[in-house]
């Protein structure tokens, strides 16, 4: 790994560098040192609102006084219009009925389930939810429906408390690493996070490090063209250590404000290849000491409970920072999100909803539950 | 992760193996640990249902109540009823009413359509065929360029027209081409598209009209979740699947989701995909996703990871030597380091079948610093020293505690537990010579 921080050393082919000049090759000197307290800077990034760490309970309350509310979640909401209509707005059919009864918790049980959300999460929610009527003796189904809603949202939000705020330094590029299994949507997730940044008015830049998958390169390389943001790209089957170096020193050079870090699909149970990802940390590391600011796994909507694993495998080999879950524009509730939020607290921060690079909002427990919850519900 | 199955039966049973008696009740317990184990492999809901009531109606006509071992019998059946609904025997592709044989691969985004179509090729000129791939997929962004290098990987020719044409028209001027040069079979990749997007299933609809595909394979993730029989269920009614291709089978998903959708569409699974590489793919067998799918361990996988590192005559070499009493540290280090690279020592320990629970309790003394630890002290010592251990005596441990950074105790532990091993492995050797022990192979292992 050594090796490569000198520019003219022997080794794998440098490679060619889409969309300008060869990098200046110089590491940084300590950035961690000075943190310039710049709050509007960090907008945009899900959870700025909290400072570096986990604040104390009263001043997050403080804190949401400051939070962004110009971007309404029509896009979060449009996206979901599809999801809901499934099992969901089922849930809310079930409660509109005379009576609490046994029945209901079965089919309550049933429609978690088949939203994916996972067998203990699901005993959890039913039992409280059984618990909490029985305490304060209410008869009401409507009621009973609001404790469960309470109930989603809570567990959801319980994980968003360990969002981590984001801050954007002049001259150091935000470096934000893009990990999941194959077939997930990462590299469609990197071109929405691209134009996600620019619309803050960022600059961009995507480095191409899945070296293994075929034409991996190119679909970046498309992307990268349409949002007008260069690529950092090697040639396939080169050594993605060797793209990701390259690209910290141009994103340094070129005064890049964001850099996204594409990475190969992987299985968590492939030993070697998690070790890889490590690696690459490492390399960034050597740029930007507190590089990946942001380290993202891409969950499919449509993933059952091996999500859950691929979560804890992935947070092993890099400290998982937040969670997307793509593909929601689909009949797919991604209700392991419940079973990641309970298990590994790992915040979800972004959701996919469709194909365009427009189609990314901001997950928000509550417009999450409620465009699950409500709206007429067609069934299947 | 997830507590087996056999582990939890067990359990379930041995609480009533104090009353002395099983009731009706105690079998529906069961019931509820099998349902659990169904819906924890992401089996679909009502499908795991009526499978419980399937197994139920079963164990209650064979009396597991009189059983010696319930916990087995309920997994028996619920064994056989598995590999019953999924089919007994490995289905092989439609061979068409006239050449060329078509095979259009339909499914979501990222399920792998792309990738399977190489394989599915590289696996059909095997058999000394004459596979074409169709790039079919104009909206991914570099989709064609995905099965171009496909094919220029395995150098198999690929059919395609860039992104400004029309999938059916693709399909239709693809068909004729294979027909012109003699390619046979046609494999066409199609884009990856919801089920629930009207126009694009439309479109699969058409090039289904236009070409007459032989087999729809429909491609389906391992990991799906609940949805699996929705998007099955979908693709099936509209466009007509007649085979399944479940992929990334070389996870941990259990893969529920293939009993699943086999449950909820009867259409067969023809292949497992296996692996990244293009020659991963293989003939479905039943027997071992049922396993897989009741969490039964995993023998297979583990077989198949020992087997990636091992090259043929190693273990037939290392063999030799153990028996002849050489086995040296030397030897053991290279071992050591080969099942490093298998994985997590407790992950390996978890594929074996009956270890889940006591392993769950002695988790806390296993731990892969153990391993490195090991490597040091090995490290630490003269080539000389680690072919003929006896020779360390006391300034030698002290010498090598001193470079491995670990205390002469757990040097001198070491050698003890090695000349251990020694001894027993030549008594080992000693014993098949005699002709008591089986030559290779583990005796009586319930898989294969």
């Amino acid at each position: 790994m050594n090796q490569r921080a000198e520019p003219g050393s022997p080794g794998p082919p440098r490679g060619t560098l889409r969309g300008g000049r060869a990098p200046h090759i110089h590491v940084l000197p300590g950035v961690r040192a000075r943190l310039p307290p710049i709050p509007l800077a960090c907008r945009g990034f899900p959870g700025w609102r909290t400072w570096n760490q986990r604040l104390p309970k009263g001043a997050n309350v403080i804190l949401k006084f400051f939070r962004r509310k110009a971007q309404p979640d029509v896009q979060l909401e449009q996206g979901l219009e599809k999801t809901r209509r499934g099992v969901f707005s089922e849930i809310t059919r079930l409660f509109d009925r005379a009576a609490i009864d046994e029945a209901l918790y079965e089919d309550l049980e049933m429609l978690l389930i088949q939203a994916d959300v996972g067998w203990d999460v699901s005993q959890q929610l039913v039992a409280e939810l059984r618990a909490r009527v029985q305490r304060d003796r209410i008869q009401d189904p409507a009621a009973a429906r609001e404790i469960l809603r309470e109930e989603m949202i809570s567990l959801l939000e319980a994980a968003q408390r360990n969002r981590t705020v984001k801050i954007l330094q002049r001259g150091v590029p935000f470096v934000i690493m893009v990990v999941g299994v194959n077939g997930v949507g990462k590299t469609t997730t990197i071109a929405k996070l691209a134009k996600y940044h620019q619309a803050f008015g960022r600059s961009v830049m995507l480095a191409a490090g899945d070296t293994f998958r075929a034409a991996a390169i190119d679909q970046l390389a498309i992307w990268g063209e349409r949002l007008d943001v260069p690529v950092i790209a090697h040639q396939q089957g080169g050594d993605p250590g060797a793209v990701v170096f390259d690209a910290m020193q141009a994103a340094h050079a070129r005064n890049v404000d964001v850099l996204i870090v594409d990475t190969a699909g992987r299985l968590h149970t492939k030993h070697n290849l998690m070790a890889e990802l490590t690696k690459l940390r490492k390399i960034m590391q050597k740029t930007v000491p507190d590089a990946p600011q942001e380290t993202i796994l891409v969950i499919d909507a449509t993933t059952g409970q091996n999500g859950l694993v691929q979560a804890k495998e992935f947070s092993n080999a890099v400290a998982i920072s937040d969670i997307a879950i793509a593909k929601l524009d689909g009949t797919a509730k991604g209700g392991i999100a419940f079973s990641v939020a309970k298990e590994l607290g790992t915040p979800i921060s972004y959701v996919g909803t469709g194909e365009k690079a427009a189609d990314l909002a901001e997950f928000r427990p509550e417009t999450y539950v409620d465009s699950l919850f409500f709206g007429e519900g067609e069934g299947f | 992760m997830f507590e087996s199955l056999t582990d939890r039966l067990n359990e379930t049973f041995a609480k009533l193996g104090r009353k002395g008696r099983l009731t009706e009740q105690d079998v529906d317990d069961a019931m509820r640990e099998v349902r659990r184990a169904l819906l924890e492999a992401d089996v679909n809901f009502k499908v795991a249902k009526d499978f419980v009531a399937a197994v139920r109606e079963r164990a209650v006509g064979q009396d597991v109540l009189r059983s010696l071992s319930p916990a087995q019998t309920v997994i028996g059946i619920a064994n056989e009823e598995l590999i019953r609904v999924l089919g007994e025997e490995p289905e092989a592709l439609r061979a068409p009413d006239h050449p060329p044989q078509i095979l259009m691969l339909v499914g979501l985004q990222g399920s792998g359509k792309t990738t399977h179509a190489a394989k599915l090729a590289v696996h059909l000129r095997k058999q000394g065929r004459n596979p074409l791939l169709v790039a079919a997929d104009v909206y991914r962004p570099a989709a064609i360029n995905q099965l171009q290098a496909l094919g220029k990987q395995v150098s198999i020719p690929v059919y395609e027209e860039g992104v400004g044409s029309n999938p059916v028209a693709i399909s239709a001027n693809a068909l004729r081409y294979a027909q012109e040069r003699g390619y046979n079979p046609v494999i066409i990749d199609t884009a990856g598209r919801l089920q629930i997007d009207e126009r694009l299933m439309q479109e699969l609809v058409d090039i289904r009209e236009r070409v007459h595909p032989t087999e729809i394979l429909l491609v389906a993730d391992a990991m799906t979740g609940q949805e699996a029989v929705g998007v099955a269920q979908t693709f099936h009614d509209q466009v007509g699947a007649s085979g399944l291709i479940l992929t990334k089978m070389d996870g941990d998903a259990r893969g529920g989701a293939a009993l699943s959708i086999r449950a909820v569409t009867g259409v067969p699974i023809k292949f497992i995909g296996s692996g990244e590489k293009l020659d991963a793919l293989e003939p479905f067998y039943p027997n071992r996703l049922a396993s897989r799918i009741l969490g039964m361990g995993d023998v297979l996988s583990l077989i198949e990871r020992a087997q990636e590192q091992m090259t043929d005559e190693d273990p037939v070499k290392l063999q030799e030597r153990m028996m002849k009493g050489q086995f040296n540290l030397e030897d053991f280090l290279e071992q050591l380091q080969k099942v490093k690279k298998m994985g997590p020592l407790n992950q390996l320990l978890e594929m074996i079948p009956g270890l889940g629970a006591q392993l769950r309790q002695a988790k806390a003394q296993i731990s892969d610093d153990d391993y490195k630890h090991i490597e040091a002290i090995i490290f630490s010592m003269t080539p000389d020293e680690r072919r003929n251990p006896s020779v360390i005596g006391k300034r030698r441990s002290a010498r090598i505690a001193k470079g491995s950074g670990r205390t002469p105790q757990e040097v001198r532990a070491l050698l003890k537990q090695f000349n251990e091993m020694q001894k027993m492995m030549s008594q080992i050797g000693r014993m098949s010579k005699k002709g008591k022990l089986p030559s290779g192979g583990f005796p009586g292992m319930p898989f294969g």
